[in-house]
This record gives C-alpha cells, sequence and structure tokens, in this order.
C-alpha cells in the first residue's frame, strides 16, 4: 500500500504547517470524497453479519442440553457431553466413516474421469464433434439433484432401464438404492457421471496450454502416439492435476449433502449416511438441537482447517494463489 | 498430439471417437428416456416396454399436471419469481461490493480487513443447526425472502466481480474523477456498461442457481403451498406420491393412463425444461466467464 495514490483527488495535498490547524481537516477530506466506497460495502457488511457470523453464535448449543422451551438461557451448561456422546454413539463413527469414503470416493473417481476424458476429448481433431460431445456432457452439471435423482430414481430401480439391460444379458437385477454395499458406488459413479464433463473444462484448458512443438519435436525423434502422451501430455497437465487435488482437500467432509437426501433410504444408513444428513435427520427433523449442532460444528472447524489446508498446499505446491 | 497416418493410429483414432460418442449419449438419453416416459401409458411403463420412444403415447400425464395440480402451477410461479428476485439481488450486491474492493489504486484504511473478515465468514459457518436457528431468530421462518436474501452474497461472483474490475484500465476511473465524478457515478456510468460480459455470467450461474435450488425451501417454508417447484418435487418424489392425494383421485380414475412414474417423469421433464432452453447461453458465457477471472496464470 506504500504506492497506493490516496483518493483525495480533488483537494490540494496538504501542506504541512507547524500550526495548530486542527488535524481532522485532512480526515473530513477524505471521508467527503470515500463515504461513497464505503457505503456499498454496507449491504454485504449486514449480510455476513446476519446470515454468516451470527449463526456462529449459535454454536453454544453445542455445549448445552439446549431445550426449545427452556430456551437458551435455562438450558443446563454439558460441556463435551455431546461431543463424547457423539465418540459412543455408534452412527458416530458410522457416519465419519461413510462421509470420508464416499467423499475420497468421489474425489478420486471423479477426477481421474475428469482427466481420462479431457485427453479424450483433446485427441478427437473434428471440432464439430468436440463441441457437441462437450455439450451434451456437461448438460448434468447444470442440472439439480432433483433431476438427476429422479432420473436415477427411474432408470436404477428394479425394473429399471439398467436391470432390465442386465437382465438380458443374465445378471440379477441389482438393488443399487437398497444394497448397502452397493449404494456408495451408485453415489460415486452417479456423481462422478454428472460432473466429468464440467470437471474436465479445466482440464481441457490446460491442455489446450502444452505446447505442441513439444509434440513436433518429438515425432521427428521418432516418437509414437503413446509416448507423446506419457511423457509431454501427463507432465503437462501435471500441475493442473496437482492443483485440483489440492484444492479438492477441502472438500473431504463434503460428500454430497442433496444427491444423498434424494437417493438414501433407511436400509443403507449404514454405508449412505453421512455427516451432513445426520445432521439434519437428528437436528431438524428430530430436535436434537445440541448433538446436531456439536456433529456440525466439528465438521464445520474441520473443513475450514481442511480448506486452509488445501489453499496453502496449492500455493506451495501448484503455485496458485487463491487470493 | 502425435499423429501418424498409420492403420493402428486410425484404429485407436476410431475408439477414441466411439467412446466420446458413448460418453456424451450416456449424458444425453436418460433425459430422452425420461421424455419418452412421460409421454407413454401405464401399462408399457410398467411392463418395461419404454426405451428411447413412447410406448402408446398419450398426454394424461401432461393433461393432470397442468389441469389439475394446482400446487404444481402455483411452486413454477414461486420459483420463476424466486429466480428473478434472487438474480436481481445477487446482481445488485455482488456490483457494489466487488466495486470498492477492486480498487487497489486507491488508500481505502479497513478494505483488507473487510476482505479477510468477508473470506472467513463466508468459508466457515456454525453448521445447519445454528444457521437455521439464526434465520428463524431473524423472523424469516416461512417468508419468501429467506429464499433469496441470504444467498445474496456470492462469493464466487464477488471474486469474479472483484477481478473483472481489476482489470479493467484505471485511467478510466481517475480521468472520471478529475472531472468531477463521484464512486457511484464511476461504478453506473463507467464500470457497468463494460461489464456487461461478467454480469451475464453472474446472471446464469445465479439464475441456474435459484431454479435449482430447494432445500433452503424445505428447511424455512413451512407451508408447502409456497415452495418453488424443486422443492415441491422432492416431496412428490421421495415422500409422498399422487395417489395419496384425495382430492384427486376421482381425476385419477378418469385419466387411466396415468401412473407414478410416469407423473414423475413429467415433472422432471418441466423442471429440466428452462435449463435446457438457457443451456446454449450457459455454454457460450460460462466457460468465458469461468476464465475472465478466477483462473489466474
Amino acid at each position: 500500500m506504500s504506492d497506493a495514490i490516496p483518493a483525495v483527488e480533488n483537494a490540494n495535498p496538504p501542506v504541512r504547517r507547524f500550526s495548530n490547524k486542527p488535524r481532522h481537516a485532512p480526515f473530513k477530506a477524505f471521508v467527503a470524497a470515500n463515504w461513497m466506497y464505503y457505503a456499498m460495502l454496507v449491504p454485504a457488511a449486514v449480510l455476513l453479519a446476519l446470515f454468516h457470523f451470527y449463526p456462529i453464535w449459535g454454536i453454544s448449543m453445542a455445549f448445552v442440553d439446549y431445550s426449545p422451551y427452556k430456551g437458551m438461557a435455562g438450558s443446563p451448561f454439558v460441556g463435551l457431553e455431546n461431543f463424547k456422546r457423539l465418540i459412543e454413539m455408534p452412527e458416530g463413527g458410522q457416519v465419519l466413516r461413510n462421509t470420508l469414503v464416499i467423499a475420497i470416493g468421489k474425489i478420486l473417481v471423479g477426477q481421474v474421469a475428469a482427466v481420462i476424458f479431457a485427453l479424450l476429448l483433446h485427441e478427437a481433431s473434428n471440432r464439430f464433434f468436440k463441441r457437441v460431445v462437450q455439450t451434451w456432457t456437461t448438460l448434468p452439471h447444470f442440472m439439480s439433484w432433483i433431476v438427476m435423482g429422479g432420473i436415477l430414481l427411474n432408470v436404477l430401480s428394479s425394473s429399471g432401464f439398467v436391470n432390465r439391460a442386465l437382465g438380458i444379458v443374465g445378471v440379477k437385477p441389482i438393488r443399487f438404492f437398497g444394497n448397502p454395499t452397493v449404494f456408495p458406488w451408485t453415489l460415486i459413479l452417479s456423481e462422478t457421471w454428472k460432473e466429468f464433463g464440467f470437471g474436465s473444462i479445466i482440464y481441457l484448458a490446460a491442455l489446450t496450454g502444452i505446447n505442441p512443438e513439444l509434440y513436433e519435436a518429438a515425432a521427428v525423434d521418432g516418437a509414437g502416439r503413446w509416448a507423446g502422451l506419457l511423457h509431454i501430455t501427463i507432465p503437462g497437465i501435471a500441475p493442473t492435476i496437482a492443483l485440483m487435488s489440492c484444492l479438492s482437500l477441502g472438500n473431504i467432509l463434503s460428500a454430497g449433502f442433496e444427491q444423498i437426501l434424494i437417493l438414501q433410504n433407511p436400509m443403507v444408513y449404514s454405508t449412505g449416511d453421512i455427516i451432513d444428513t445426520f445432521v439434519y435427520r437428528q437436528g431438524i427433523l428430530q430436535a436434537q438441537y445440541s448433538l446436531a449442532t456439536a456433529l456440525g460444528l466439528a465438521r464445520s472447524v474441520v473443513g475450514f482447517v481442511l480448506i486452509l489446508a488445501s489453499y496453502w498446499l496449492a500455493d506451495k505446491f501448484a503455485n496458485y494463489r487463491i487470493f | 498430439m502425435i499423429k501418424r497416418n498409420t492403420l493402428g493410429d486410425r484404429i485407436v483414432d476410431g475408439a477414441i471417437y466411439l467412446v466420446l460418442l458413448a460418453l456424451a449419449l450416456s449424458c444425453l438419453l436418460p433425459f430422452v428416456h425420461v421424455l419418452a416416459t412421460s409421454f407413454s401409458s401405464a401399462g408399457s411403463i410398467m411392463s418395461g416396454r419404454v426405451g428411447l420412444w413412447p410406448v402408446n403415447p398419450h398426454l394424461g400425464n401432461y393433461q393432470y399436471i397442468l389441469a389439475t395440480d394446482r400446487q404444481f402451477l402455483r411452486s413454477l410461479v414461486v420459483s420463476a419469481v424466486r429466480v428473478l428476485f434472487g438474480v436481481s439481488t445477487t446482481l445488485l450486491v455482488t456490483v457494489i461490493t466487488a466495486y470498492p474492493l477492486s480498487q487497489d489504486r486507491l488508500y481505502m484504511p479497513g478494505r483488507t480487513v473487510f476482505k479477510v473478515v468477508m473470506l472467513f465468514g463466508m468459508l466457515f459457518g456454525g453448521g445447519l443447526i445454528p444457521y437455521f436457528m439464526a434465520v428463524k431468530s431473524l423472523g424469516l421462518m416461512d417468508k419468501f425472502a429467506v429464499l433469496f436474501i441470504p444467498d445474496a452474497l456470492s462469493i464466487f461472483s464477488v471474486i469474479l466481480m472483484i477481478n473483472f474490475f481489476r482489470g479493467l484500465p484505471q485511467e478510466l476511473p481517475e480521468a472520471a474523477m478529475i472531472d468531477g465524478a463521484t464512486p457511484f457515478d464511476v461504478l453506473l456510468r463507467i464500470y457497468l456498461p463494460l461489464s456487461l460480459p461478467s454480469l451475464a455470467t453472474i446472471t446464469l450461474f445465479s439464475a441456474v442457481g435459484h431454479w435449482n435450488s430447494w432445500f433452503d425451501a424445505v428447511l424455512f417454508l413451512n407451508r408447502s403451498e409456497r415452495w418453488p417447484v424443486q422443492a415441491y418435487a422432492y416431496n412428490r418424489l421421495t415422500q409422498q406420491g399422487f395417489r395419496s392425494d384425495a382430492a384427486n383421485a376421482s381425476t385419477f380414475q378418469k385419466l387411466p393412463d396415468i401412473s407414478q412414474e410416469g407423473l414423475n417423469a413429467t415433472f422432471i421433464i418441466f423442471i429440466a425444461f428452462p435449463i435446457m432452453c438457457v443451456y446454449p447461453f450457459l455454454q457460450r458465457y460460462f466457460v468465458k466467464g469461468l476464465t475472465l477471472g478466477s483462473i489466474k496464470g
């Protein structure tokens, strides 16, 4: 900020006088010229205060045995008891495990799919074909899980299209939404299907940034397609892959709330219930406010630390500064 | 990529095109299937004969929804109004917030603090329950405003706009200020007309976001008459069906070709349709918008 120009552009720069002229005059001029900038920030400040900082106050619910009748003042302080309950509950460890399994599964499968798709699309030379494919594959990203969930519930049902097709080849119908072993895969693969098109955009951008002369030089040296892929393309997008991996670290606790809420049912809670859906059910539907707040708080804190860590890692390893 | 015109290379090329086509179709065909289902008779749906083309086509599902399901039509209106209000508030808040934060050349004490505080606030939340309690205590429970006021400050949009404003030549506001313009004038008369591509991007993302948003309605609006269309669909798809609707039972009898699956499919078509219409524009703007400011060298 040392080379910032003071914003008082209409007034003469104040001349230092060794007199007792009131020192606040330059301030008034500054305010007169600049109050609008601050005024413009007021709506954002209000929204931040009301909807982002005020809820943080509610965290105290995690440390009391909250009852809506008694209110905050009347509810007894119980310290870390809620957290202890969470650790002792079988569902506590279960939802944590499910969250990690599903989230990491989605990140891995999703990024691999996006990279492979980007590589394939990059190899196609017909521009019209490329555009059509890209248009169709990015469409699912813009649909909500209501639409995609509705489609999946239809297509993956016991009498739905997929099971019918499997039946033709003689495979028994798979209960995509009822079998706890299959359900996490249903979640992971359906999210990958929804997002691989959109997720590939950043890799495609990176691919077009690779210097074509590298390929020409390699071809002169007798390299084939496969060698080009291994030695030029992959190293060329390695920074992007590193960046996306770092950034995805912050999402390890977000396993996809809306998708899972729509697709889950009690039969698959053992593998399909995640922290967020558990918090919703316990906290909102069953009014277990303290417990749900405690879990939500733990998740928020860990998630926040992870996001910061991911930004720091992205800066260190992939040279990408978020701010 | 390295390409030689050998037979091997051409086979690989062909295989690649096939795989890409299959992937693209896998994204498109489910919608075609749902469209076909919405026009098919109950019997053919049950027996699984519907593929990509309607079997025993009829308009019963559409008739039922458009003529009888008042709630659905009302929710469509709610959604449309929500998108309108939501996009305008987001645009307004985004632009006036981004402008002061982007004028790096100016001396503005507290700006960095504000940025840090803003970022912290948007990245860290208390969790679902405290948020729910906060909204409740602010008196927004069951009010339409709860659907678009809290979301007005979108970090993605603000960062996009800040980066875009930073890219505009600094001589413009300086010249205007010398001529006596206020910051507000600069924003309105100089920056806004130049920001149309960015604004279009934000508008489209915000509109799609609001159209697709359903959980906040389920959470905060108690009366399902006030729900936007996707929240209403959530209800129908996962909780109640249509047969349970006593008021419409007689209509159900009169139109025997309609079925739960058929109606579900019709719902999906109604919800997906506006996005499909807007999609070509989305395509044009989001790639431009994404690369406009958010991804630095």
